[in-house]
């Protein structure tokens, strides 16, 4: 064993997420007890019993690093992530929704009161014959109960605090977490503000065949049969492979699905949807009579979900941000 | 560069035309205040040498380090100023130009907005573009000095003779088993009366003479990558089966020869046999066995012509020989063929044996024809009494056929009419026609003997029907001038068949990347100001695969695509504008998405998966860097951060 104090303090939190996180961090299996080896959790409230008021105790700094998951979605998701810059030397967005705001971030097509209503009103499955929606006070049995603001729109973790590095994807590789790690221990990070993944796409790492770099009909997987050689794009699918940062080994391309963009988009690359609309653009072949792409405005209407499939991860950090209002008065990021 | 950047600016008032709108003194009060810049004026002409001394002096004496001129479109005088700039010793690329011309003054009336307050955020947005230029040198490249010519005809034989007296080395490829094309088929041509093979076989000598030039005949270019002044080709030499240096041209392999097919060279009007010679003059003057009628190249069941032949020149075992070669410059002269009988209903030609066409009324006219010259039908061998001549056969008729005019039908039907009646001095000759169409020089004077002296009757109008009755083929028509229906007896009928490209021009233009046009002849770059040039660069036309044309047009272009070509071949190295795309290696992933964008072919993905840029074929359009999903890609002095800075500068205050 080591000596405590050369020990680190290694912090997790969970904000708007799925729990996948956390599950990614367990992935490490056995490997896991090494970094036990050289570090203590601090807080990590998915694995440990750790309260609020331990983690508002740690001074300045105290902790040496936080992998932090989830998207900002409630005030209490903003409060934890100031707290925790606060203690932590180095802030993590760890996974897709720190990053990028994530799956929770396709609410910001929607506002507030829309969301509320799907979710406890209108949802079929749901029994709410009063029309309850969560307060931020309500009275119960001559109490006030109080629980944490829904905000308007989901922000990624950049959104609210200055992030140190990103380890991105829906959710992280065990092997990009492992790297982390080591880079960690072994006191070799790269500058901050980077994330640590690929410098490259997903289609530096896919071993699948381009040819012509073409559509002239869009297919989503379940229709076609897909030839598992080919590019997907020249097959007509939708793969978000160009715009998006390699270090997942092109996972689902190889396993016959098209990327769906989690890891983000390259460095030099600010808004992943767009880029991709930009270069599908380039690529589609449109004007043929009798093709499904016979005019532009066939396009659109051959694409059942432009938002989900090009801002699947990345609405809540896009340039646009999500829906836009009338009068374009919505919280911006 | 080190050191903070010295922007000059100077406005021009173009005359009134930029001053007349836009406040020019005020602009460059104004301008002074802006970030580096260090210098600013107006003038009257800055194109002007007095305009032009303003901007070199300040360059010297205020230690510029970019210059921007406020003034017409780019397109004007960017290459004068950026000379200006150079004299100076700036490099020439560090000059830049707003164009508050065409795009502010001219396009803002009196009461159109605030054109100085637009010209002003024009000027901004260029200096902050040309403080984050970077100096840039001509991209060069070597090149191969050798020159391609396809096609073997009167053309391609001038083009290929003009590129070798040049000093270059040319291979000519042929189709054929001989040079010569279509030309050596004529019997004389119009409007001087010349015999076609004397004024031509001369040509082919010189041609095989000449040392600059490899003919390669019986040959077919299969493969083309590369680009201007690097192609690399691929020919392959088809086997004739007969050794050329061996073979004396005795024509006893031809004497024994049991096979008669169809006789190309005599447009069907003979037969020949399976090994043989196209005509005694032929270049390369030996034989060649077709394999297509050849029983066999098999011993066991024919060998009559190796067997005959004293020299041993025949040779079974031949195969095709792939030949590689590098060239600087292509030129494709590939001629053109009759429109098919196959596509032509009318006027029973295919149905009919004494309705020929053209090509085969020269081959009757001609002395080394199948007639020796002397008109006689192909049905029975008499001499026709009353001959029929139908212009426009396939031609200008969008509907049913060819929609373009083939050009030289009037003067070589004038010509054939001129000849039978010359052959057959009693005989009848009538013509009918649309309209006469003599544009050359003594063209119409040709037309207007051949009415007068030869006494041919022309008949302004349509045939409508033709059929055979009791032995003549009856011809109904309207003569448009006395608006009487006409009914003609005649022995023979000759068409002016439609003239269309090769299949050497489709073959060509996809391994050259070419464009055709609607009737398949090929499209030049400009129709007018670049005749001869393709979009492909280094590739050049020449004769009637561009658009028919007559043999002195033919002629002309070959001798201006061989211009074309000597001008690329001479130079030490090839040039090109260095505002080309790069690629950041470290960003591309090798996706492909700009390799199909690019309009110039000058993208492909390499071996160590990242795309490259051929800078020579680059033309700097961006198309692929918009496309290109991880912004590896970007123009020179034209980058996505020049362009935000320059959208900051012109939309701020």
């Amino acid at each position: 064993m080591q000596e405590k104090e050369n020990k680190l303090k290694v912090g997790a939190y969970w904000a708007s997420s799925c729990g996948g996180c956390d599950v990614a961090l367990l992935g490490l299996h056995e490997r896991i007890l090494d970094l036990l080896e050289g570090a203590d959790i601090a807080f990590w409230p998915a694995a440990t019993d750790f309260k609020y008021e331990d983690l508002k105790s740690y001074k300045r700094n105290e902790l040496d690093i936080t992998f932090f998951n989830g998207g900002i979605r409630t005030s209490e998701n903003e409060e934890i992530a100031k707290l925790l810059r606060e203690k932590t030397d180095l802030l993590v967005a760890y996974g897709s929704c720190a990053h990028q705001g994530g799956i929770p971030g396709l609410a910001n097509m929607s506002d507030k009161s829309t969301v509320f209503d799907t979710v406890y009103r209108d949802n079929p499955s749901t029994y709410n014959p009063e029309g309850t929606v969560p307060l931020e006070r309500s009275e119960f049995n001559g109490g006030e109960l109080e629980l944490p603001a829904f905000n308007e729109r989901v922000k990624n973790l950049e959104g609210v605090v200055k992030v140190d590095y990103t380890v991105p994807g829906c959710p992280p590789p065990p092997e990009l977490t492992q790297n982390f790690l080591d880079l960690i221990l072994n006191d070799d990070l790269p500058p901050r503000g980077s994330v640590v993944a690929g410098e490259k796409t997903v289609c530096d790492e896919c071993n699948r065949e381009w040819n012509k770099k073409s559509i002239d009909e869009f297919h989503r997987p379940q229709e076609i049969e897909i030839d598992l050689e080919k590019c997907l794009l020249d097959q007509g699918i939708i793969c978000m492979g160009p715009v998006t940062r390699s270090g997942c080994d092109a996972s689902c391309p190889e396993m016959n699905l098209p990327c769906k963009g989690c890891f983000g988009p390259p460095s030099k690359v600010d808004d992943q949807g767009a880029e991709m609309l930009n270069s599908l653009a380039s690529i589609l072949q449109i004007g043929e009579e009798g093709k499904a792409l016979e005019s532009e405005e066939n396009v659109l209407a051959n694409l059942p979900d432009p938002i989900g499939t090009f801002y699947s991860f990345s609405l809540a950090n896009s340039i646009f941000g999500g829906k836009v209002e009338d009068g374009g008065n919505n919280e911006r990021k | 560069m080190t050191g903070k950047p010295r922007i000059g600016v100077f406005i021009c008032h173009c005359g009134e035309n930029i001053a007349g709108t836009v406040d020019v003194s005020s602009l460059a009060e104004e301008i002074i205040d802006y970030e580096d810049v260090t210098f600013s004026t107006d003038y009257e002409y800055m194109c002007s040498d007095p305009g032009q001394n303003k901007i070199k002096e300040a360059i010297e004496d205020e230690d510029l380090t970019g210059v921007v001129v406020a003034a017409c479109s780019p397109s004007m005088h960017e290459d004068t100023f950026r000379k200006v700039a150079e004299s100076a010793g700036l490099n020439r690329y560090q000059c830049e130009i707003a164009n508050i011309r065409e795009q502010c003054s001219w396009v803002h009336g009196e009461d159109g907005g605030s054109p100085t307050k637009k010209a002003l955020k024009i000027i901004k947005g260029t200096v902050e573009k040309v403080k984050r230029n970077i100096p840039m040198e001509p991209v060069e490249r070597e090149h191969s000095d050798k020159c391609l010519v396809i096609g073997g005809g009167i053309a391609g034989i001038q083009a290929a003779l003009d590129v070798a007296e040049a000093g270059n080395e040319v291979i000519l490829v042929e189709k054929e088993p001989t040079i010569g094309g279509h030309m050596a088929q004529l019997s004389e041509t119009f409007p001087t009366l010349d015999c076609s093979q004397c004024i031509l076989t001369p040509k082919m000598v010189e041609l095989n003479q000449n040392l600059n030039i490899e003919l390669m005949a019986y040959s077919e270019v299969r493969n083309v990558s590369g680009y201007v002044g690097n192609y690399e080709v691929q020919i392959e030499r088809k086997p004739t089966y007969v050794d050329p240096d061996a073979c004396n041209l005795c024509g006893d392999c031809e004497d024994v020869c049991p096979v008669e097919v169809r006789d190309e060279f005599n447009q069907g009007l003979t037969t020949r046999k399976a090994i043989n010679i196209p005509f005694s003059q032929a270049i390369p003057s030996s034989y060649t066995l077709d394999t297509e009628a050849c029983l066999g190249l098999n011993p066991l069941r024919c060998s009559e012509c190796a067997d005959a032949c004293d020299a041993d020149a025949v040779d079974f075992d031949e195969s095709s020989e792939f030949v590689e070669e590098e060239f600087g410059a292509i030129i494709a002269a590939t001629g053109y063929n009759l429109y098919p009988k196959e596509e032509m209903g009318e006027y029973g030609y295919g149905k009919y044996d004494d309705v020929i066409d053209g090509l085969q009324f020269e081959r009757l006219l001609s002395a080394t024809g199948p007639t020796e010259g002397e008109v006689r039908r192909p049905s029975d061998g008499k001499v026709p009494e009353n001959v029929v001549f139908i212009q426009c056969s396939g031609s200008r008729d969008p509907e049913n056929h060819n929609s373009c005019c083939s050009k030289i039908c009037c003067m070589y039907t004038a010509k054939h009419a001129k000849l039978y009646k010359e052959n057959v001095p009693d005989g009848n000759a009538y013509v009918f026609y649309i309209d006469i169409r003599a544009g050359g020089k003594d063209y119409e004077e040709f037309i207007q003997d051949v009415r007068e002296e030869d006494r041919v009757l022309y008949l302004k109008g349509k045939v409508s029907k033709l059929k055979e009755i009791d032995g003549k083929l009856r011809v109904w028509g309207l003569d448009e001038i006395s608006g009487e229906r006409v009914e003609i007896d005649a022995d023979l009928v000759v068409l002016a068949q439609s003239i269309v490209p090769s299949e050497g021009a489709s073959e060509t233009s996809q391994e050259l990347n070419l464009n055709l046009g609607p009737n398949g002849f090929y499209k030049e770059a400009h129709p007018k100001l670049r005749p001869v040039e393709s979009l492909t660069g280094g590739v050049f036309f020449a004769g009637v695969g561009q658009g028919p044309k007559d043999i002195p047009d033919s002629v002309s272009q070959g001798s201006g695509a061989a211009a074309k070509a000597i001008d690329l071949l001479s130079k030490p190295t090839l040039s090109h504008d260095p505002q080309v795309v790069e690629v950041e290696e470290d960003l591309c992933s090798g996706c492909g998405i700009c390799v199909g964008q690019c309009p110039y072919d000058a993208l492909e993905v390499n071996s160590r998966e990242v795309a490259e840029v051929n800078e020579i074929l680059c033309e700097g359009c961006g198309t692929c860097s918009s496309g290109c999903p991880t912004n590896a890609l970007s123009l020179k002095n034209l980058t996505d951060e020049q362009l935000t800075e320059m959208i900051h500068a012109t939309l701020g205050d």
